[in-house]
């Protein structure tokens, strides 16, 4: 398979660019701060998303979806990072529907997907740093199971209808096995979450579960064996991170080099300048790395290869490096302009510090090709 | 199955029969490159089986035509070709200046009779090429190269000198930047081949940092060069001189690729250990170790995507600058890393067990990826007007 997008997903990305450009560009993030606004996305636009089939693109055409791959919702996940649009679809779409995929769970849950009704939130995170540990206790309770713990930087977790749950029901708090995935409807009894502003103005929660009561059919895949399906929600979602992060990274880049060429200092255009030529030159050769290094994770995860997981934790490591960089040129580039709130590229670099940060970071996946690699 | 899948079995079974086994081993040293030339006596018993058989098939040059020597292939099937032989580790059979740069530039440029008379030649490892571009006063500002061809009827006359002209001494041919109009710069500049053992051509050897002299000061005293040898039309040869650096840059970036991490992660494994959880006992080395891998296995995937976006011709033109540069300096990382993980036994120049300083030598050569073929910063210059179109 060649490394490049291919005629429909090229068409794809084409009508993913008008739709989000248009309907949530930057200015819709600001107003959406400007306003206070405390759900942390528009339910309308979402529903858009739905009606023009982007939620469904991971699910299976005999699910109703249509039945595509980790390029082409990739295709639709950069466009979304180019423009900072505060949007569901990396929780939802993507890594929720990877985790429900061919489980008793998709049924229930994947119409209201496909719909735009329904909001997905995963409860993964319980420190400041994302590890593979999961403490969160279910213990078995009746025909079912009671939670207890807690759960943090759950984007959309005080306004998400659907949880997905990492819990503990077997084994030590570090260990790979003995962990139960669950999707807990919202209203669920015992449940608290609080709401907090990111840098970016996205609102995340932290959650807390007092004995969450839960029935046996909430697992989401097999008891103590919930490793497979978190594993496929953390591929999904951290390959998907990296195409938004490219986005970001990408509309950065864009703004700054634009930027290059518009303004005049010493009666000459500063783009002109070689010190900040060969800064630019470097961006964009980091930029085009990070972009390959996306589509091979996002193509082998559509294959099953078994090299997938290197990829991806290659995908978002570099991502990281390469957007982390392009934003922080582009402040510095753009000299005391770039500093204001009312110019856009502040946005970016808040925007590009939380995906940074989702699903690992540059110096957890390096550590994991690490260890991958044997040492 | 697929007509892919179907070049896939038999490309893999035909490689495991043909392929001797000393040439799936690394390169570790200059010797186990082979470069071709009139004078195969340097080449081993299983180098030149492993040559002639790749040649006869023309899987030298997979994506030629088979009426120069080429195999023939789609891109498609080249890639497949390349993705079997690193399966089973197998080195390149031919490493030439004909292949990766004089060939491309012939296939294009070249008139009929001077594709049939070298392309062949080169796809067989026949003859070796050299290049003759830079000059004393002609590095990054090539154009203003001085070496003088005056027009002698059927024949120029060229006199002049070139510089840091690598393998001059070892090779049979050379192509080379004359100036045939005083006038005007890059308007100015031809395009012609001839055999370094013409009359009046002579090679002096440079020593280099690392010990080696691999290359040349090259002058030319009245060179008698048939004018059916030059290639393009006269004073257009800039043209062809361009498009051969892309061709030249597409393959140095190629040494972002060589070796991956393996050898680094060997011998910091042998220098430092590991500590009580298996991982290398210096934790600040295994990080930049680690964030090199990270950006090697990201170029790995670009280098794929410009490959496959250069076949399907849709690939900037000036994206083989921002490949070579990245390549480069990658590659460059990768060596001061190994130098790094390997300590004191490193920097040994001479005993045995260093192989000769292998690794400082090969750290020391890597000092010069980001000048050959156009330096970093001339690359940057050119990705930054080219591609991001910036001012001035
Ligand atoms: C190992 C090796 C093999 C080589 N093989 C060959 C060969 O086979 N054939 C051949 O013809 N040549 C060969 N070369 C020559 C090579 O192409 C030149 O060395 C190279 O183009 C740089 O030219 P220069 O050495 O004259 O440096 P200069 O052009 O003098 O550059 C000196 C410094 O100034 C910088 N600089 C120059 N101009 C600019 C600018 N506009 N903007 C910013 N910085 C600038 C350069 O980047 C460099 O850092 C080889 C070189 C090496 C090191």
């Amino acid at each position: 398979m060649p490394l490049f997008l291919n005629d429909e997903q090229t068409m794809l990305r084409d009508t993913a660019r008008d739709f989000v450009s248009e309907n949530a560009p930057v200015a819709h993030l600001r107003r959406l701060r400007d306003s206070d606004d405390k759900t942390g996305f528009d339910r309308a636009l979402w529903k858009q998303f739905a009606e023009m089939g982007f939620t469904g693109i991971l699910i299976r055409e005999d699910a109703g979806g249509l039945g595509l791959g980790h390029v082409e919702a990739g295709v639709v996940l950069e466009e979304i990072g180019r423009n900072l649009s505060p949007s569901p679809f990396l929780t939802t779409a993507v890594a929720a529907v990877a985790a429900l995929h061919n489980t008793a769970q998709a049924e229930r849950w994947f119409p209201g997907i496909l719909s735009g009704e329904t909001v997905a939130a995963l409860a993964i995170d319980e420190g400041a740093k994302h590890r593979d540990r999961v403490a969160l206790r279910a213990e078995r309770a009746g025909n079912g199971f009671r939670l207890s713990g807690a759960k943090q930087f759950v984007t959309h977790g005080h306004v998400a209808d659907l949880l997905i749950v990492a819990a503990r029901t077997g084994g030590s708090d570090d260990e790979a096995e003995g962990v139960t995935l669950f999707a807990v409807p919202a209203d669920a009894a015992g449940l608290t979450a609080t709401p907090e502003r990111l840098a970016d103005s996205s609102v995340a929660a932290r959650l807390t579960f007092e004995g969450v009561a839960v029935d046996a059919d909430a697992v989401i895949g097999e008891v103590d064996a919930g490793r497979g399906p978190l594993d496929r929600l953390l591929r999904a979602g951290r390959t998907g991170a990296s195409a938004e992060l490219l986005g970001v990274g990408g509309g950065a880049m864009d703004m700054t080099v634009a930027y290059l060429k518009q303004r005049k200092q010493f009666g000459t255009l500063i783009g002109s300048f070689q010190a900040l030529q060969h800064r630019a030159a470097h961006l964009y050769a980091e930029m085009e790395v990070a972009r390959a290094a996306v589509l091979k994770a996002q193509q082998l995860l559509d294959a099953g290869d078994a090299a997938a997981d290197q990829a991806v934790s290659v995908a978002k490591a570099m991502t990281g490096l390469a957007t982390t960089l392009s934003v922080q040129e582009g402040i510095q580039m753009h000299g005391g302009i770039g500093m204001t709130d009312e110019y856009d590229i502040g946005f970016f670099m808040k925007r590009a510090r939380v995906l940074a940060e989702m699903f690992g970071d540059t110096n957890f996946h390096a550590d994991r090709v690490a260890r991958g690699r044997g040492y | 199955m697929s007509d892919l899948d179907t070049f896939r079995s038999e490309t893999r079974a035909w490689l495991e029969e043909n392929c001797p086994p000393e040439m799936r081993a690394p390169i570790v040293s200059e010797k186990d490159v082979v470069w071709g030339g009139r004078d195969q006596s340097r080449l081993t018993a299983p180098q030149k089986i492993w040559l002639d058989r790749m040649a006869a098939r023309g899987w030298t040059v997979p994506d030629w035509p088979t009426d120069y020597g080429g195999g023939g292939l789609s891109a498609a099937e080249t890639k497949v070709l390349r993705e079997e032989m690193a399966r089973i580790k197998a080195r390149n059979p031919l490493n030439s200046f004909g292949i990766s740069m004089l060939g491309p530039a012939l296939l294009k440029y070249g008139t009929e009779a001077q594709k049939l008379e070298h392309l062949p030649k080169i796809a067989r490892g026949e003859i070796r090429w050299c290049q003759g571009y830079s000059e004393p006063n002609a590095g990054s500002d090539l154009a203003s190269l001085a070496t003088s061809a005056e027009d002698a009827g059927d024949h120029f006359v060229v006199n002049g000198q070139k510089v840091w002209t690598s393998y001059a001494d070892q090779a049979d041919w050379i192509f080379c930047l004359v100036r045939t109009d005083k006038t005007t710069k890059q308007g100015g500049i031809s395009f012609v081949l001839f055999d370094m053992a013409s009359p009046g051509v002579s090679t002096k050897p440079i020593l280099l940092i690392s010990g080696y002299s691999p290359f040349c000061e090259t002058f030319f005293d009245d060179v008698k060069v048939p004018k059916a040898n030059l290639v393009g039309e006269l004073n257009k040869g800039w043209d062809v001189a361009k498009y051969l650096l892309g061709h030249e840059r597409e393959m140095i970036s190629g040494m972002g690729l060589s070796g991956g991490g393996d050898a680094l992660v060997e011998g910091a494994l042998a220098t430092v250990g590991v500590d009580a959880e298996g991982r290398l006992a210096d934790p600040l080395l295994r990080a930049k170790i680690a964030l090199y891998e990270v950006r090697a296995l990201a170029f790995a995937a670009q280098s794929e995507r410009f490959i496959d976006e250069l076949k399907a011709g849709h690939a900037h033109p000036a994206q083989p600058s921002m490949m070579k540069y990245y390549g480069t300096e990658l590659n460059k990382a990768r060596h001061e890393l190994a130098m790094a993980a390997g300590g004191s036994d490193a920097v040994e120049w001479e005993s045995e067990r260093s192989g000769g300083g292998r690794a400082a030598r090969a750290w020391l050569r890597t000092k010069a990826n980001s000048i050959e073929g156009g330096t970093s910063e001339i690359q940057l210059n050119i990705v930054a007007k080219r591609i991001l179109e910036l001012p001035g």
